[in-house]
């Protein structure tokens, strides 16, 4: 047997008190496609970072193609042909495609533009290498990492979660370019935490759970469940669909709605419409840079219109537009915004005052001075509720994980018991167990009464807890189509806009509501 | 001479101490550093100019002279923003108060004291034409900086050096991901705004206008800083702002040759007022800044 191209033994890292890694084994076999499966907070992106030079391990060895080497910078990966493509793009905006590539591969313009045309043929990667980044669209802008890592002529490419920004048709579409790279004699590390796609495409996985590795085994002779349970540590819960109840009143209405923001790179909304009555969850599907920042700066009233713009946004009955984000809440809407630290919490306070930012209403103050044994009761009981992992509620919310900290800002939210509830991104980070914990708290408080808008990335999530869903594309939102009667194909066509938002086979909003 | 003349003719050499500086603070601010320490560091340059000249040093010896000097200071700024990670604008003001400091002491005794500038070239032809041929004398060192504005252009549109410099500026930690020594980038392009507020300051004091007065330098690199933004870090309206303002700071001298009955203080105010006024109107065009301007400016970078 050859020996593998990349060998791990032992290899550790902490940060602080926190082992990310530990003694980890791992054997990348040449002309392979091998799987890190594990739960998000499992280590993968550290030991991603081991593997690459980003970070130099506490402990173990590295041998590469049969040496012993130590990575001690990216440049120095490269070097010994380990290229990388990151989950959140590693691209220069402002620069043209052959710009970004000519900062990693040396050459003249005119001959990098026409490797990057071969390549794009011969692996199915086009792309126009003479446009501005910041104009192509999320997989055009992974096929430029992709193409940009293939030039420095790479053994092995880790790529990060390559397919959670990507539409179902793309994801396919990836899977034969890597394919075809295997054939080509490169290796690939494919991290995800997607069993099925791990089933579909990879030769051999590595499980990791809470920075151990918990498994080496062949993904095509274990069924999901197997899988599942060497990541979690217990079997998957089982995904119980929402079945509905009756609707109400409008609670949330967006009419026409057209925003053009001041940011160049942002994207334009037009002609929004979409309603969210009582008793219901509406779901908003579609790839992050479609517009769902400006939308949710819309509807949370971060972002005000204009004064020419009226009725074009009502929340209770009541036009909104010019109304900022405080005085929505005094009508009972709640939000819980995409990003945790920064929008949702104040990383610095502890979770007692970050309970008070949103929660005050709640009699936490007394004339104008802060009940401190008030706000601690509610932020502990916050943290039972939502079983958030904290040492206790003086803790800082920049000290908690992502997971844990989305649970806190969504309990919280929740607690303020509104009419209108928004959710950006619910489960994003959290794992297996409290996801499933929360979208279930979601549909009871539809089942309830409330009226709940949730903007998620993850489909197979709306999927579970919406009743109807409708998919934002460049700014422009599909019809509502009714999740029991649509597949997720269908929602995939929207995403990429081959289904045009102006007229499809959906249903109107008007007849769902009828 | 009449005032259009006597403005054609004064533009450039009036706009030379702006560009320099502003080119030079173009360059480290597309590297993602704030430094507003220009000020001080052509007060320095200015100083030490002059008093190399006015002890028979010349003037390329003076302009190396003051060029390295600033350069120096401009490294203690390197220093403490980039080394410590301190606050870009707080080490800026501090770097520059320095330099003004360091410029009036060294000054002391040379005050008022005047030297020999530089002679003016003509170019043949295009300076015996009517009207506009005031524009083709002048000296060498507006010759050079022409052809120093063209090489930054250049240098960003087209060389490695420029999209290295304009990728660190805009996302170090991606830089930093794919191999460039972002702390090392930001240095040089510091170092290099710093020589060129050297060499403005340099200008100033020993081309022209060739005497030692404290304070001469009277808030130039402070509408060099303005510029950059004025022109949305884009070269080439840099060099049309520079001349621009060159043109503003000759008016009063100009009105009082034509005999405009204005008060002299509102004239020399006339460039600080146009500073404000342009900065407001070009802000108000959030697209516009966004779309060219540099996404880590200011912030420190941590690895």
């Amino acid at each position: 047997m050859t020996p593998p191209l990349l060998s791990l033994r032992g290899l550790s890292k902490s940060y602080g008190q926190i082992r990310a890694n530990q003694g980890i084994d791992l054997d990348v076999a040449e002309r392979s496609i091998h799987a890190i499966l594990g739960e998000n907070g499992a280590g993968k992106s550290t030991l991603m970072k081991l593997i690459y030079g980003v970070e130099t391990p506490d402990e173990g060895t590295v041998t590469w193609q049969g040496a012993p080497i130590r990575l001690t910078s990216p440049a120095e990966a490269r070097r010994q042909g380990i290229g990388m493509v990151f989950q959140h793009f590693s691209l220069f905006e402002t620069l043209t495609v052959v710009e970004n590539i000519a900062l990693v591969v040396p050459g003249k313009k005119r001959e990098l533009i026409e490797r990057v045309r071969t390549l794009g043929r011969d692996f199915g990667l086009e792309v126009d290498p003479l446009a501005d980044v910041h104009a192509l669209s999320v997989g055009e802008r992974q096929r430029v990492e992709i193409i940009r890592c293939l030039m420095t002529d790479p053994k092995l490419i880790i790529l990060d979660e390559p397919t959670s920004v990507l539409p179902p048709q793309s994801v396919e579409k990836l899977f034969e370019t890597l394919k075809r790279l295997r054939e080509g004699g490169v290796s690939i590390l494919f991290i995800s935490h997607k069993l099925e796609e791990i089933r579909a495409i990879c030769d051999r996985a590595t499980i990791l759970r809470a920075g151990r590795v918990t498994g080496h085994v062949d993904p095509r002779e274990h069924d999901a469940h197997d899988l599942a349970r060497m990541m979690i540590g217990r079997d998957m819960p089982e995904i119980t669909p929402a079945a509905s109840v009756e609707t109400g009143e409008k609670r949330l209405e967006l009419i026409g709605l057209d925003h053009r923001p001041d940011d160049p790179f942002a994207v334009a909304l037009k002609r929004v419409t979409l309603e969210v009555k009582a008793g219901e969850i509406l779901g908003i599907a579609g790839i992050s840079g479609n517009g769902q920042a400006e939308l949710s700066a819309i509807i949370s009233g971060e972002t005000r219109l204009g004064r020419e713009a009226r009725d074009r946004i009502f929340m209770m009955g009541q036009d909104v537009g010019r109304l900022d984000a405080a005085a929505r809440r005094r009508l009972g809407f709640a939000f819980v915004p995409e990003d945790r630290l920064g929008r949702g919490a104040v990383p610095e306070l502890s979770l007692v005052l970050n309970g008070l930012l949103t929660a005050h209403p709640l009699g936490l103050l007394k004339q104008g001075l802060i009940d401190r044994a008030g706000a601690k009761a509610f932020a502990e009981t916050c943290i039972r509720d939502f079983d958030v992992r904290t040492p206790g509620p003086e803790a800082e919310a920049g000290a908690l994980s992502g997971g844990n900290l989305q649970k806190f800002i969504v309990g919280r939210e929740i607690m303020l018991a509104p009419k209108l509830l928004f959710v950006a991104q619910p489960t994003w980070g959290v794992d297996i167990g409290a996801a499933t914990a929360i979208r279930q708290r979601l549909i009871a408080l539809r089942n309830a009464g409330m009226a709940i808008l949730v903007v998620s990335e993850e489909i197979e999530e709306l999927f579970e807890i919406c009743d109807r869903i409708q998919v934002l594309h460049a700014g422009e939102l599909s019809p509502s189509l009714v999740t029991r009667e649509t597949r997720v194909e269908e929602i995939g066509r929207y995403m990429i806009g081959a289904q045009p938002a102006g007229h499809g086979t959906a249903t109107s909003p008007a007849e769902v509501s009828a | 001479m009449n005032a259009v003349d006597f403005i054609l003719s004064g533009m450039l050499a009036a706009a030379t101490p702006f560009l320099l500086a502003a080119l030079g603070e173009l360059v480290v601010e597309r590297a993602g550093v704030l430094n507003l320490g220009v000020e001080g560091l052509m007060a320095l340059g200015a100083v030490i100019a002059f008093i190399v000249v006015y002890h028979g040093g010349g003037h390329m010896l003076a302009f190396a002279a003051a060029g390295l000097a600033s350069v120096l200071l401009s490294l203690v700024f390197a220093l403490v923003a980039l080394g410590f990670r301190a606050n870009q604008v707080a080490t800026g003001l501090a770097i520059g108060i320095l330099g003004q400091g360091l410029s009036a002491l060294f000054g002391k005794t040379y005050e008022s004291l005047t030297v020999k500038g530089l002679p003016k070239l003509a170019l043949p032809g295009l300076s015996d034409l009517p009207v506009i041929g005031g524009l083709f004398v002048q000296d060498v060192v507006v010759w050079l900086s022409l052809l120093l504005t063209l090489m930054i252009w250049a240098g960003f549109a087209f060389s490695k050096t420029g999209l290295v410099l304009r990728a660190v500026g805009e996302n170090p930690k991606a830089a930093h991901a794919i191999g460039y020594p972002v702390i090392a980038v930001r240095v040089a392009a510091i170092a290099f705004g710093g020589l060129l507020a050297g060499f403005a300051g340099a200008y100033a004091s020993v081309v022209y206008t060739p005497l030692w007065a404290d304070g001469m330098i009277a808030g130039r690199g402070w509408i060099a800083i303005a510029l950059v933004v004025f022109g949305t870090w884009l070269t080439g309206r840099i060099f049309l702002g520079a001349c621009l303002f060159g043109a503003v700071s000759l008016m009063s001298l100009a009105a009082q040759a034509t005999g405009v009955e204005l008060p002299s203080q509102f004239l020399s105010s006339l460039p600080y007022l146009v500073t404000i006024i342009v900065l407001g109107i070009i802000s108000a065009n959030k697209r516009l800044l966004k779309l060219n301007g540099v996404a880590s400016l200011g912030e420190p970078f941590e690895r």
